[in-house]
């Protein structure tokens, strides 16, 4: 590695007030052809350029940003990560990526500050009960670690819980994964926009998508705001605008994008020291390494590429945040954003070819799609380079809506993702 | 979050409503006769307009009726507001 970041290079910059660091990723113009174009610059679509060059060697590949990368819903999730999904396609799917995050640091020689503090799912009423319980069955079955904690063992795990009987939802237990955590979602896609740099791929920001040419059923390139590229193979990691990339190539898609809010408070001491998601009343908190409290609300019920997202989705999430943590209800929130996702009707995601030669989708992750990054990346760029799926993501593919064998984690996953 | 004027009630405040989706999409009149691929595309397969769009939305905690509506889904901006099996408004 050309710029190796270690402690000795900590010191040796120190001695020139740490002005002389190299720039981490260049800024290239776009060549007029390239073997490979993913458009979308966020965590899915730099995972995806950066294992295309390193596992598949594809080095004259671009990534096309609208915006500037991790702009989108990397730098706007609640950067929870867990595997702890019910059915065995999405099990193979996420552990899958929470094993590469175990390694990811080091691998890309960037701290992403992944952090194991646990993911604890609380259940509230005696049908979360039986579905959480019978969720760490299916989880162990698949070799993903799970535990059934009692509401007492609740308490003792994060104890400023309120597992009073006498609340509206009362708490009956939980669930407990343990390898489960977060980590910073900028420096997921920093370090693999550095790691993808390095092996020669170019990554373009501020380059819009405008149209893709197609010549009868394969793609011939694309039209972007920087003149028309030349391409034989197209990624599409668009997010909450993969449908509007869709049309452009004349195709539609079984999405919907909706806006999904998150929220940070004022920052203060350690309080909570894991992640507690809670489905049937929808709050999940956990707190960042500045102190923040990070609150994860709901979607809007209705399709929007606004960006904001309607005040009730946040009142109804704080509502739920207050009864369980009595002890927030001084703070003070700080800030408040959306982002866009695209929900599939099954709520699991899309890798998948389609029916255009060279047209390869990576799309529908709808509310949690951050958990994946390094996994996603990886299988969707074993799609591309091999024009086939890897036996993780065959069941992630576009025509199970056809065939009827879908992946159905709507009410089965841990919380809305 | 926005003001939605239902037909029948008036302006009143978007919580009030749900959504029902892209508008105008029938039923098959012969369910039996199509294809997997027709299925698929009545049953999942959407628009998802960045633009214009038509809707159909229910003002669930008020009258309760179904009805349509033409929505900028990039700005959330209402165009009109219609009855079902009233004809959608040209632009």
């Amino acid at each position: 590695m050309k710029n190796k970041y270690s402690i000795f290079s900590l010191i040796k910059n120190a001695f020139s007030q740490h002005e002389n660091w190299k720039q981490a990723w260049g800024d290239p113009e776009p060549k007029r052809e390239y073997e490979a174009i993913i458009i979308g610059g966020g965590g899915h679509g730099l995972a995806t350029a950066y294992y295309l060059a390193k596992k598949h060697n594809m080095r004259n590949i671009a990534v096309l940003e609208k915006g500037w990368i991790g702009g989108g819903n990397t730098g706007r999730n609640t950067t929870i990560i867990r595997s702890n999904y019910l059915w065995d396609a999405s099990a193979g799917l996420y552990d899958h990526a929470l094993k590469i995050w175990e390694n990811l640091s080091q691998e890309l020689n960037y701290n992403i500050m992944f952090s194991q503090r646990g993911v604890m799912n609380l259940a509230h009423n005696l049908q979360d009960v039986r579905d959480l319980k019978r969720r760490t069955h299916a989880n162990r079955l698949n070799g993903i670690d799970a535990v059934w904690l009692s509401t007492n063992q609740v308490k003792e795990f994060c104890p400023i819980i309120n597992t009073s009987p006498d609340i509206r939802y009362p708490v009956l237990g939980g669930t407990l994964q343990r390898r489960a955590g977060t980590a910073r979602h900028d420096a997921v896609a920093w370090g693999y926009a550095r790691g993808a740099d390095e092996m020669g791929v170019d990554i373009i920001q501020n380059c819009e998508v405008k149209g893709i040419k197609r010549n009868g059923d394969q793609v011939e390139g694309v039209e972007t705001s920087k003149g028309f590229i030349k391409t034989k193979k197209i990624g599409v990691v668009a997010a909450g605008h993969s449908s509007v990339i869709a049309n452009m190539a004349g195709l539609k898609l079984p999405l919907e994008s909706k806006p999904l809010q998150a929220l940070v408070s004022e920052p203060v001491k350690p309080i909570i020291d894991t992640v507690v998601m809670s489905n049937a009343v929808h709050a999940y908190v956990s707190q960042s390494d500045k102190g923040e409290l990070v609150i994860g609300a709901g979607t809007d019920a209705y399709v929007s590429y606004t960006q904001r997202g309607s005040h009730d989705v946040v009142e109804g999430t704080l509502k739920a945040i207050l009864e369980l943590y009595p002890i927030f209800s001084r703070m003070k929130m700080l800030r408040q954003w959306g982002g866009i996702v695209d929900i599939c009707p099954d709520a699991s995601p899309i890798i998948s070819k389609t029916n255009i030669k060279g047209l390869y989708f990576n799309c529908g992750w709808g509310t949690g799609g951050f958990k994946a990054t390094p996994g996603s990346g990886d299988l969707f760029a074993h799609t591309i380079a091999n024009d086939e799926p890897h036996k993780l993501n065959a069941a992630f593919n576009l025509n199970r809506f056809v065939s009827g064998d879908l992946v159905d984690e709507h009410g089965a996953a841990a919380v809305a993702h | 979050m926005f003001l939605i004027n239902c037909p029948y009630c008036g302006e009143r405040d978007q919580s009030e409503f749900s959504c029902g989706g892209e508008a105008h999409i029938v039923r098959p009149k012969q369910p039996t006769e199509l294809s997997d691929d027709q299925w698929a595309e009545y049953l999942f397969m959407r628009k998802n307009i960045k633009g214009v769009q038509f809707e159909r939305w229910n003002h669930a905690h008020g009258c309760r009726k179904w009805f349509n509506m033409v929505r900028d889904t990039s700005n959330d901006k209402i165009h009109a507001v219609y009855k079902m099996g009233e004809k959608p408004p040209v632009e």
